[in-house]
């Protein structure tokens, strides 16, 4: 396993209020991490500067062992047109989906190909057919994103992020919005990718998600990394007191065994 | 201010605003009929853009029909054929003596009724159903209600529509110089052929038009935010 | 009320109208395509981050929006000429007249447009490595454009209905033709009855037509 993605001291501040007090984090290709932590801790403002939706106030991220920006006196600097390159490699699902509603399903997986990628309309197409078939909604390619359920949404989301053939893909709370029983087919399709070897950065509440498909969980409280380990020790016996209470305030009305 | 136009274009050419300053009184009393002609077209306007609204809401099929038509044929007829129809036309009609004041009052009060019967009629479609209910179930009738529980709150949402018709009229009011009206633009017209210096004449008119309308503008901004500051959403 | 209303003359003098009529058609297809179009690059300069490309969209914006028409024709037919030496006929000034207007009007309707549009579909096209300017063009513009429709109908209607003050300047259109036949043949009342009816035949149904539009817009899900 080699190193793919590397946050050396990573703070970012909005303002007065900074929110990612040093971030130090290494992920390996093919490594599913978990970020889990209350509103407020910084897990989503962590995966938004991986791909540079927010940019950091001080720090650097590597990916392939390459420096993101150029190093200068005043601090790191970032041109726009390299985060767009850097952005097709890196692929963001969110948690309200943001399908495109002027476009089909199908058209939206293949803009982001012909686009920006620059591949033929026939090469786009093949690629799109192939991923909305791999989340298993091929069958939906002519639809218009209003007519489908959330659960469908988000996996088209999945799959319009994959055709950009990313090296690792963030997923930021993508069930959150969903109705409990439709959150099962997103999850399914994301434990898919990890078991296919997709590097994945993944912000989400569900427990058993990151106890079953996690390969490492990380705990953030207040901009900071407090906790970090295998979901089975994170998540059944963690070592700090914040850990447990956020365990605790989870598991509050669980169905008894 | 002459010194900005020294451009190689017209640096062969001479500003001469001397020419417009001095019969500054001709452009002023041109201004204050501009005024004239846009306040008693609002005085006469709104009212019956109210009476039109009424109408059009009316359950009485023929009523709202004839109201309807009103307002479409004097919304989608161009204002300067509203006017010459008024002027030229109507006294021949009616047998009365026209002049340009009355022409305009006539044609831009019907004109703007029209526009303004579109907002009355939209801020109260606005007010939710059940004020009318509430207003019902204590025994008020369709005047009381309107008056006293509907026309309230709907005012306060059709007034930036309410001055953004009311800045349109003023510009629409320099079609009357058309009819030989001394408005500001006739006067402009007026005075560019006395002094030959069209150029500095209709800048300096374009000038005065864009301050008057510009702070009336500014104005009305400030009333929208001062209402979506109290909590009231502005229609639109 | 007394009135004979005789149609006939009007009919008789068909060719004179419609010789205005054409004139009328000409100057608002030119207008409108001006106005509309030139409104698109002013609105989003409007939009722009950028000060450079924002403050000189906002004055033109705010100096053609404050403007009558009708003043910026004539200072287009009797200034402009002046200033640059540039010889402007009656179509030129009314162009020139018209589609600035119209480029400041739409520019604000195209700005309002673009800024109703959910941040959320700026960071999907940036997601996907899109630069502002794809994601401008495929997809905020696309969906901007069609929630505005409504409001630049009406202002297609409004340079349609502008077209009648080119005659001001002399240029042959529908009024001035009619102004014509009223003068020769001392039968205002038809003439202008006439005309106003032109306009209203031609414009009630687009007026209609853009109730259908904002109808349907409201029901689609964009």
């Amino acid at each position: 396993m080699s190193e793919i993605l590397k946050i050396e001291n990573l703070h970012k501040q909005f303002g007065d209020l900074e929110v990612l007090k040093g971030i130090d984090l290494s992920i390996q290709t093919g490594e599913t991490v978990v970020l889990l932590g209350s509103s407020g801790s910084g897990k989503s403002t962590l995966l938004r500067c991986v791909n540079f939706m927010e940019t950091p106030s001080e720090g650097r991220i590597y990916l392939h062992g390459e420096m993101i920006g150029q190093q200068t006196a005043g601090g790191v600097r970032y041109r726009e047109l390299e985060l767009c390159k850097l952005r097709t490699r890196i692929g963001m699902v969110f948690q309200h989906f943001n399908l495109f509603p002027h476009m089909t399903v199908l058209q939206n997986v293949m803009e982001g190909q012909i686009t920006v990628l620059g591949r033929t309309r026939v090469e786009a197409e093949d690629k799109s057919r192939a991923q909305l078939d791999r989340v298993g909604l091929l069958v939906k390619a002519d639809e218009y994103p209003a007519r489908l359920s959330g659960g469908q949404k988000q996996r088209v989301a999945i799959a319009r992020a994959l055709a950009m053939d990313p090296d690792v893909m963030l997923f930021d709370e993508v069930t959150s919005a969903l109705d409990p029983e439709l959150v099962g087919e997103v999850l399914k399709a994301m434990r898919q990718l990890a078991e296919e070897g997709m590097t994945m950065l993944v912000v989400t509440h569900e427990l058993g998600f990151a106890y079953h498909v996690a390969n490492r969980v990380l705990f953030l409280d207040q901009g900071r990394i407090v906790e970090q380990g295998e979901p089975r020790q994170v998540l059944k016996s963690p070592d700090s007191t914040r850990m447990r209470e956020f365990l605790d305030g989870h598991s509050l009305f669980k169905l008894p065994d | 201010m002459i010194r900005l136009f020294r451009c190689g274009v017209c640096a062969s050419m001479e500003w001469n605003f001397l020419a417009v300053l001095s019969d500054a009184d001709m452009l002023l009393l041109g201004l204050l009929n501009t005024l004239k002609v846009t306040a008693v077209a609002l005085a006469f306007g709104i009212p019956l853009g109210l009476l039109l609204a009424l109408s059009r809401l009316s359950t009485l099929r023929p009523l709202s029909a004839v109201a309807a038509f009103i307002i479409e044929f004097f919304r989608t007829t161009p204002p300067l054929v509203q006017l010459f129809w008024f002027f030229f036309a109507l006294p021949i009609l009616i047998d009365v003596s026209m002049t340009p004041f009355i022409a305009a009052i006539v044609t831009f009060s019907i004109q703007s009724s029209a526009f303004f019967a579109e907002v009355f009629r939209g801020g109260i479609l606005s007010i939710d159903k059940g004020q009318w209910e509430g207003a019902k179930a204590i025994g008020m009738n369709y005047r009381q209600s309107l008056q006293r529980v509907i026309l309230p709150q709907a005012v306060k949402r059709m007034i930036p529509a309410f001055m953004e018709r009311a800045i349109e009229l003023l510009k629409t009011t320099t079609l009357v110089s058309t009819v030989a009206y001394t408005d500001l633009m006739y006067q402009a017209n007026d005075l560019a052929q006395k002094t030959f210096r069209p150029l500095e004449v209709y800048t300096v008119v374009a000038v005065i038009y864009f301050l008057l309308i510009f702070v009336f503008s500014q104005l009305s901004i400030a009333v929208e935010h001062r209402l979506a500051r109290s909590g009231e959403s502005t229609v639109r | 009320m007394g009135y004979d209303w005789d149609f006939a003359t009007i009919l008789q003098n068909w060719p004179v109208l419609w010789v205005g009529l054409k004139g009328t058609i000409v100057i608002f297809l030119v207008t409108v395509t001006l106005g509309l179009s030139g409104g698109l690059v002013v609105g989003m300069g409007r939009y722009s981050h950028l000060k450079l490309f924002r403050w000189p969209a906002s004055t033109f914006v705010e100096v053609f929006r404050n403007t009558p028409v009708l003043v910026q024709i004539i200072w287009f037919y009797f200034a402009f000429p002046l200033l640059t030496g540039i010889e402007v006929d009656p179509f030129l000034a009314a162009v020139l007249g018209i589609s600035l207007n119209t480029m400041a009007f739409s520019a604000e309707i195209y700005r309002a447009g673009i800024q109703s549009i959910e941040r959320s579909q700026w960071e999907a096209g940036k997601a996907i490595g899109m630069t502002y300017a794809q994601t401008m063009r495929r997809i905020i513009l696309p969906v901007a454009i069609k929630r505005v429709l409504p409001a630049l109908t009406n202002r297609g209607i409004e340079v349609f209905k502008m077209s009648t003050l080119a005659s001001v300047v002399a240029y042959v259109e529908t009024l001035n033709q009619a102004k014509l036949i009223a003068d020769l043949n001392f039968n205002p009342i038809e003439s202008y009855t006439a005309v106003a009816l032109i306009f209203f035949a031609v414009l009630y149904p687009v007026v209609q037509a853009t109730y259908v539009l904002e109808r349907m817009l409201r029901k689609s899900d964009m």
